[in-house]
C-alpha cells in the first residue's frame, strides 16, 4: 500500500466589483462629500445621525430631513492600527476612530492620521482632511486629522444638534450609484478523498470510492456517501470509457470559457461509476451527439481533467443501462 | 397533526392578511436595497391596514450574500423593516428561500411563539451577477462548461426522452406565462407583442432550451403579514389560510438522484397534501403557482407534485389545462418565467397563491379559486418548500 498523497492546498481569491444603487439619502451623503459638505439626517425626535440613514432605527420612520454638519468633531473612541492592510484609508500606521461631528448625536467610523498611539485620546478634537480628488465616495474624506490643541470637555464639542443647519440634499449631477469592489482571500483544500482522486487523474486514471453500504461508486469521491451517511474508503477505478446519458448543445459563449460554439456539454457515466460527471464531447459533429453514445476521454498535455470525450466506436448503449444515471 | 387533537395543543391556524410586492424590473437604480424591501413591506402593512407596531417579529430571506455582496444584509435592513427591538431571523435555502422564509414565519405563528409576523424576501440582481456568484473558480475543480442554462438543459432532455414529450411543449408554457404576465402589473416582463411563433423562433441557447423559455433577471421584493385567528378576525380583507406547509431537501448530486422528478419534491408535496386532506390534487386544487425557471419545468413539476401520472405532465400543458382559463391554471401571475428576483421568487409564488384564494389577484384572478398551491425549489433541485392555502381556516 502506497502512502496517501499530501493533501492539496491552493489560494482561492473571490473578487467582484459590486454595484450599489444608493437611494435618496446615501446619494445626497456621498454627493455632499464630493462637494466637501458633510450631511447628517434629523430624526423625528431631533437627534442627528451621521452617516445619515434612510429609516429611523428607533421608530422605523422614513427619514429625509437632511442637515449639514461642521467638518470638525470629537473622537469618542479609537483603536491603533499598527499595520495597515491593502485597501485601508492610509498606508502608514493610523488610528481607527469614531468621530462625532459637531452638531451630531452619533459618530462616524474613519481613520485618524496621527504619529503614534500616544498622540491619540478620546475627546481629542479632529477635522476632516478632504481628498484632493473626490468622486462621491466615503474615501472623499481622506482621513481625519488633529485640530487645535484643546480637548473637548465631558460633553464633547458643540452641543448635539446646535451646529446642524438644514440642507435640501440637492446637488448638481448627484451620484446615484457606486462600485464597491470586494475581495476575499481563502486557502482552499479539497480534502483527503479529492486529493487522492486528483493524484490519480494526473496519471490519467479515474479512481472513485465505493460506499460500503449502498455499493455505489462516487466519482469524484467525497470521502462519504451522502445517501447513507457513512465514510467511503474502498478505492475503485472506473472508466476510462463511458456513456453519454444526457446533454445539451451550447450555442452561446459563456464568460471565461474559450470554447468555440456550438459544442456539446454532456453528462457522462464512466463504466462502473454510480453517477455521471460532466464534460465536453468532441470528435463528432455536435448535431450527431445522442444519448447512449459511447465515449472515451481525450487528454491534453498538462490538463488536470480530460480536455473532452470522443466517440469510442462502440455501439450505442441501451437506454436501460444508463437511465438511472442521467 | 395526528397528535394535535385538542384545541389547547393544536397548531394555531395561520392567516395571510397582507401582501405587498414591488413592480419587478431589471434594475431598480432609484432605490437602495433598504428602499426596495421597505416598499414591499409597506405595501403588505397597508394591505393588512397594520402598522409597524402590530408586527411581533420579522423573518427575511434572500439567496446567497454573494448575489449583492452585502454580508448578512438582514443586519442593515432591520431599520427599514421596523425590526429593531424585535426578533429578526434570516433564512437561506437557495432559490426556494422565498418559500421556506414564509414557512418559518408561518411556523412561528402556528406554534404561538408570535401572533403577527412580517415575512419578506428580496433580490437586487442588478447589484451583481448571480451566475458569477454561483460559479466561483474553486481550485482543482472542473468548471461548469455550459453557463446558466446549461445546468438545466440536460435535465430537460432527460425528461423529453423519458416521456416522449413533443419538443414544442416548452414553448407553449413560455407563451402562456408571458401572456399571463400581461395581466399582472407587478410582473417584470410585459411582452405585449408576444406570439407563439416568436417564442418558437427565439434563439436556441442551450439546446433544447430557447431564449424565450428562460427566466429574466430581476430586482424585486415580496412581503406578507401572517397572523393568528385573532389577527385574521381584524383583517380588513379576506385572509388566506394555510392548510398545509412543508420543506424537504436532498443533496444537489448523489448516486441515484432523479433530476427530472426529485424525491424531495414528491415527498414535500405528499406531506402538504396529507396535512391539508388533499387526496386528488388535480381535482381539489384550483390554482398553482410553481417555480418554473425554464419552461419545461412546468410539465416536470406537474408530475413531481402529483397533478399528473409519471410521463403525462406534458399532456396537461399541451391540452391547455394549465392555461389561465384551463381547469388547473398554473402560474396565472406569469410565474418565474416573467419575474425572477431570485430570493423573492419563491415568496412571490406563495403570495400569488394567497392572492388567488383571497380573490385579490386582479386581472389574473382565477374565478372561484378556493385552494391554491405555492411551490418553490432551488439549489439544483436541492431544496423544496410548498404551502397550500385556502379561503377558509383549516378544520381542526
Amino acid at each position: 500500500m502506497t502512502a496517501a498523497p499530501e493533501t492539496l492546498r491552493a489560494p482561492f481569491v473571490v473578487e467582484f466589483p459590486f454595484t450599489r444603487s444608493l437611494g435618496p439619502v446615501q446619494s445626497a451623503f456621498l454627493t455632499g462629500l464630493r462637494e466637501r459638505v458633510l450631511l447628517g439626517v434629523r430624526t423625528e425626535t431631533g437627534r442627528v445621525l451621521v452617516p445619515p440613514v434612510e429609516y429611523d432605527p428607533e421608530t422605523a420612520a422614513e427619514l429625509r430631513d437632511l442637515v449639514e454638519l461642521a467638518p470638525t468633531g470629537t473622537v469618542t473612541t479609537w483603536a491603533w492600527n499598527p499595520e495597515p492592510r491593502r485597501g485601508q484609508p492610509l498606508t502608514t500606521p493610523f488610528a481607527w476612530v469614531l468621530v462625532r461631528p459637531d452638531g451630531a448625536d452619533t459618530a462616524l467610523l474613519h481613520a485618524l492620521d496621527a504619529p503614534g498611539p500616544e498622540s491619540v485620546r478620546t475627546g481629542m478634537r479632529v477635522r476632516i482632511r478632504w481628498a484632493a480628488e473626490r468622486q462621491g465616495a466615503i474615501t472623499d474624506i481622506a482621513c481625519f486629522e488633529p485640530y487645535g490643541n484643546a480637548d473637548a470637555g465631558e460633553e464633547g464639542g458643540a452641543a448635539a444638534g446646535t451646529g446642524a443647519r438644514p440642507h435640501d440634499g440637492v446637488f448638481d449631477q448627484p451620484v446615484t450609484g457606486i462600485v464597491t469592489p470586494a475581495r476575499l482571500d481563502y486557502t482552499y483544500t479539497p480534502g483527503r478523498a479529492q486529493t487522492a482522486w486528483l493524484h490519480d487523474l494526473a496519471e490519467r486514471r479515474t479512481v472513485g470510492e465505493r460506499c460500503p453500504s449502498c455499493a455505489k461508486v462516487y466519482v469524484p469521491p467525497r470521502g462519504a456517501c451522502p445517501t447513507c451517511g457513512v465514510a467511503t474508503t474502498e478505492r475503485v477505478e472506473v472508466g476510462p470509457r463511458g456513456t453519454v446519458t444526457t446533454f445539451c448543445i451550447v450555442n452561446i459563449k459563456a464568460k471565461n470559457l474559450d470554447i468555440e460554439v456550438p459544442y456539446v456539454y454532456a453528462h457522462i457515466a464512466l463504466d462502473g461509476a454510480g453517477l455521471a460527471l460532466h464534460g465536453r464531447i468532441g470528435g463528432i459533429p455536435y448535431d450527431q451527439v445522442r444519448m447512449g453514445l459511447r465515449v472515451e476521454p481525450v487528454w491534453t498535455e498538462g490538463g488536470r481533467y480530460p480536455d473532452h470525450y470522443r466517440p469510442s466506436g462502440e455501439p450505442d448503449a441501451d437506454y436501460g443501462t444508463y437511465k438511472e444515471l442521467l | 397533526m395526528s397528535a394535535a387533537s385538542t384545541a389547547g395543543t393544536a397548531k394555531e391556524p395561520v392567516a395571510v392578511v397582507g401582501i405587498g410586492q414591488t413592480k419587478h424590473v431589471a434594475a431598480r437604480r432609484d432605490v437602495s436595497i433598504a428602499g426596495l424591501v421597505r416598499e414591499a413591506a409597506r405595501r403588505a402593512l397597508d394591505d393588512a391596514e397594520s402598522t409597524w407596531a402590530d408586527i411581533d417579529a420579522v423573518v427575511i430571506g434572500k439567496a446567497p450574500d454573494f448575489f449583492e455582496g452585502v454580508m448578512m444584509p438582514e443586519l442593515y435592513l432591520a431599520d427599514a423593516l421596523g425590526a429593531v427591538g424585535k426578533p429578526m431571523l434570516r433564512v437561506h435555502t437557495a432559490g426556494s428561500v422565498g418559500g421556506s422564509t414564509a414557512l418559518v414565519a408561518a411556523n412561528l405563528v402556528a406554534a404561538r411563539v408570535h401572533r403577527t409576523v412580517l415575512t419578506l424576501a428580496f433580490e437586487k440582481q442588478s447589484e451583481s451577477n448571480a451566475m458569477w456568484g454561483l460559479s466561483l473558480p474553486v481550485p482543482f475543480q472542473q468548471p461548469l462548461l455550459a453557463g446558466a442554462g446549461g445546468f438545466f438543459a440536460p435535465h430537460v432532455r432527460a425528461y423529453m426522452r423519458r416521456t416522449g414529450a413533443p419538443d414544442t411543449i416548452g414553448s407553449l408554457v413560455a407563451y402562456k406565462d408571458r401572456r399571463n404576465a400581461l395581466k399582472n402589473p407587478y410582473a417584470h416582463l410585459h411582452e405585449h407583442d408576444i406570439t407563439l411563433e416568436k417564442v418558437q423562433s427565439s434563439p436556441m441557447l442551450w439546446d433544447p432550451i430557447r431564449y424565450s423559455e428562460t427566466c429574466p433577471s430581476s430586482d424585486g421584493a415580496c412581503a406578507m403579514v401572517l397572523t393568528d385567528r385573532a389577527g385574521a378576525a381584524r383583517s380588513p380583507r379576506p385572509p388566506a389560510w394555510m392548510l398545509g406547509g412543508a420543506m424537504r431537501s436532498e443533496p444537489t448530486l448523489f448516486a441515484g438522484k432523479d433530476f427530472v422528478s426529485p424525491r424531495a419534491g414528491r415527498d414535500c408535496a405528499a406531506d402538504v397534501y396529507r396535512q391539508a386532506g388533499i387526496t386528488d390534487p388535480r381535482r381539489q386544487i384550483d390554482a398553482v403557482e410553481m417555480y418554473v425557471p425554464f419552461s419545461w419545468y412546468e410539465p416536470m413539476w406537474l408530475e413531481n407534485l402529483g397533478f399528473a401520472e409519471e410521463g403525462e405532465g406534458w399532456k396537461l400543458t399541451e391540452a391547455g389545462v394549465t392555461e389561465i382559463d384551463g381547469d388547473l391554471p398554473v402560474n396565472p401571475s406569469g410565474g418565474v418565467l416573467s419575474t425572477n428576483p431570485i430570493g423573492a421568487s419563491g415568496m412571490i409564488r406563495f403570495a400569488e397563491a394567497a392572492l388567488q384564494v383571497r380573490g385579490q389577484a386582479g386581472e389574473h384572478q382565477i374565478e372561484g379559486a378556493r385552494t391554491a398551491l405555492g411551490h418553490a425549489y432551488g439549489g439544483g433541485a436541492q431544496f423544496f418548500s410548498m404551502w397550500l392555502v385556502g379561503d377558509r381556516p383549516p378544520t381542526a
